[in-house]
């Protein structure tokens, strides 16, 4: 009893933040430029082929393999160094003020493009890169076994939550995002570079969502497909959070997490249907998610 | 002036039908199919449209789709009825009560809060659909051959005789949209499009309205879902899925809110890129369909059917003349 209670405990912890780091880009992005972005599903897979091309490399070069964590923050980096500009500043730009809907098609209809391109650079045969895995060995607690890099997950996870809040809390250039945030036409007429904000927070958003890619990329087989039920299960997180609040993607992760490891181990039937059940029982009840302030309206 | 611009619009509308149903007879049997399957995609289009009168775009109308395909097939191998006519209103009359249950709901939510909950209720109808092995879970199930009065077309006749019930059936349909568009709710969605609040105040129910909208929004998608359900004889949760949601957002925004037959031409441009793609690039037919989609967006931000009322007004003010 007790052991399946820190199983499911544990299994929840490590989906959840695996999830509380997509969705902690795609709330920033929302949080910075308004826009809920389904491509955000596209670059996370995006993230997980570049692991999956660049790890095998490096090993080829003779790296030693502690350091293969540095080629695989090196593939996320290059995704997002890749497809920011030509998302930000190509597409999205032209978009922006207006209708939120309509900007969400748009980027659904980035995120097919992504599809295609992942199958023309790629194909359509599987990847797997599961030699990361391996680097940080096992951890036994009684009778469970768990190995070392899926519970390191967990402590990426509190790090890009952390790095976050505090870079946006605690410096100077996180104040200007929070103005930004705030109301972007006084902080232009301040002096604030609006589109370099927007720039840097899409860049932050596409390298974290390319980031839980390639952190995932060790423990699935990469295929086409991977990004479809990412889409949704971020956007499910974001949603119970409050859009655009980081402590809302860590609590919607931990809930959505825990939820279903609980119904893994308990009632595998819902497994799927919990997720959309928590995002669907908390816009009824509260709309605008857990941590979202009271808004002025305009008449 | 009014009555002659509805009798025009009749006339033009069955002039239309008539049209489209001889051309059936000389065209392919593939392009008959592509465009009964169009018509269901513009069904639920029109249904979306009619949300965006008022200012609201579903991201979930997959949720009404699919209640309608299972509609019509659990009738149809369940009770054994397979008059596809029957089918079509049965699961147009349901479907429409059943959004009449939920739109009190959604009505109080606008913009993405909208899109979302749609979206949500659509991908928790998706997981329980999977998991109900009864019904085939994730493979879904076959539907009979479908009949007419009680007849069973010959074989290749099937697909032209739903063609002929779904240009008939829809016909109706869009033309009674237009009336109630120009009616005394169809044009209040236009002012909570532009102003909720000032709306309220003149006196009005914004809520009201919204709720009326969203029950046309969601029996039409019920057609729509029982007549792709018809023509593809197999239905599967694939039908609620956000992705499917997606391409009739898709549909709707190509079309834009202006006109009802632009819908089924945008219903109809996705379906031909499709099909085209499908069989020439079967790698990289999302790829066209995005490309195609974020240029219609940056172009023609007012959809097709700014086009076709420019167009049709002119017509219509010619034959006044």
């Amino acid at each position: 009893m007790v052991d399946e209670i820190l199983t499911i405990f544990l299994d929840g912890a490590i989906y959840a933040s695996w999830l509380f780091i997509v969705a902690l880009g795609l709330t920033f992005v929302f949080g910075v430029l308004k826009i809920l972005n389904i491509a955000h599903g596209g670059i996370y897979a995006l993230g997980a082929y570049s692991t999956a091309t660049l790890v095998p490399l490096f090993y080829l070069l003779g790296m030693p393999e502690q350091f293969v964590i540095i080629a695989m923050l090196f593939s996320a980096l290059a995704v997002a160094i890749v497809i920011t500009p030509i998302m930000e500043r190509g597409i999205l730009r032209r978009f922006y003020g207006q209708d939120e809907v309509l900007i969400v098609l748009v980027t659904y209809a980035i995120y097919l493009v992504l599809e295609d391109v992942q199958k023309l650079i790629w194909g359509m045969n599987s990847l797997y890169v599961s030699e990361p895995r391996e680097i940080l060995g096992a951890l036994e607690l009684g009778d469970l076994y768990y190995v070392g890099y899926d519970l390191a997950l967990i402590g990426l996870a509190v790090f890009c939550g952390l790095a976050l809040w505090l870079a946006l809390n605690k410096t100077k250039s996180g104040k200007i995002v929070l103005a930004v945030i705030h109301n972007p036409e006084i902080s232009g007429c301040m002096g604030v570079n609006v589109n370099r904000v927007y720039l840097s927070a899409f860049f932050i958003g596409a390298f974290l969502a390319a980031l839980a890619g390639s952190f995932t990329a060790p423990l699935i087989s990469v295929q086409v497909g991977i990004s479809v039920a990412v889409v949704i299960e971020s956007f499910a997180v974001v949603i119970i959070g409050g859009l655009g609040s980081i402590p809302g993607a860590v609590i919607g992760a931990l809930i959505i997490g825990m939820a279903r490891a609980a119904c893994v181990h308990k009632l595998p039937e819902a497994e799927i249907f919990i997720m959309y059940f928590c995002m669907a029982g908390m816009l009824i009840f509260k709309p605008k998610g857990l941590f979202e302030g009271s808004q002025a309206r305009k008449i | 002036m009014s009555q002659k611009f509805y009798t025009n619009i009749f006339f033009q509308s069955i002039l239309l039908m008539i049209l489209l149903i001889v051309v059936g007879i000389f065209i392919p049997n593939w392009l008959v199919f592509v465009m009964t399957k169009a018509i269901a995609y513009g069904l639920v289009g029109l249904g979306i449209i009619t949300l965006m009168r008022g200012g609201l775009v579903s991201f979930g109308q997959g949720l009404v789709f699919g209640i309608g395909g299972y509609t019509a097939g659990l009738l149809g191998t369940q009770a054994g009825l397979t008059d596809a006519i029957l089918l079509l209103f049965i699961s147009f009359v349901f479907t429409g009560f059943l959004g009449l249950i939920i739109a009190p709901l959604l009505a109080r939510y606008r913009d993405i809060f909208f899109a979302m909950l749609s979206l949500a209720f659509s991908m928790v109808l998706y997981g329980i659909l999977i998991k109900i092995d009864a019904i085939g879970g994730s493979d879904g199930f076959v539907l009979p051959e479908s009949t007419y009065f009680g007849i069973e077309p010959l074989a290749e006749y099937a697909d032209y005789s739903l063609y002929v019930v779904s240009i008939i059936m829809t016909g109706i349909i869009s033309i009674a949209l237009r009336y109630y568009y120009n009616s005394t709710p169809g044009l209040i969605a236009l002012a909570v499009r532009e102003n909720e609040l000032r709306v309220e105040y003149l006196g009005s129910s914004a809520f009201n309205v919204t709720v009326l909208n969203f029950t046309i929004a969601a029996g039409l998608g019920g057609m729509g879902g029982a007549l792709n359900g018809i023509a593809l004889g197999h239905i599967d949760p694939e039908f609620t899925y956000w992705t499917t949601s997606g391409e009739f957002v898709f549909i709707s925004i190509l079309a834009g809110y202006l006109s009802v037959p632009a819908v089924f031409l945008a219903a109809l441009l996705l379906e031909l890129v499709r099909s085209f793609s499908g069989r020439y690039f079967p790698d990289t037919w999302q790829l066209i369909l995005g490309v195609f989609l974020i240029l219609s967006i940056i172009f023609l931000p007012s959809g097709i059917g700014s086009f076709f009322k420019k167009f049709f007004d002119k017509i219509n003010k010619n034959i006044n003349k």
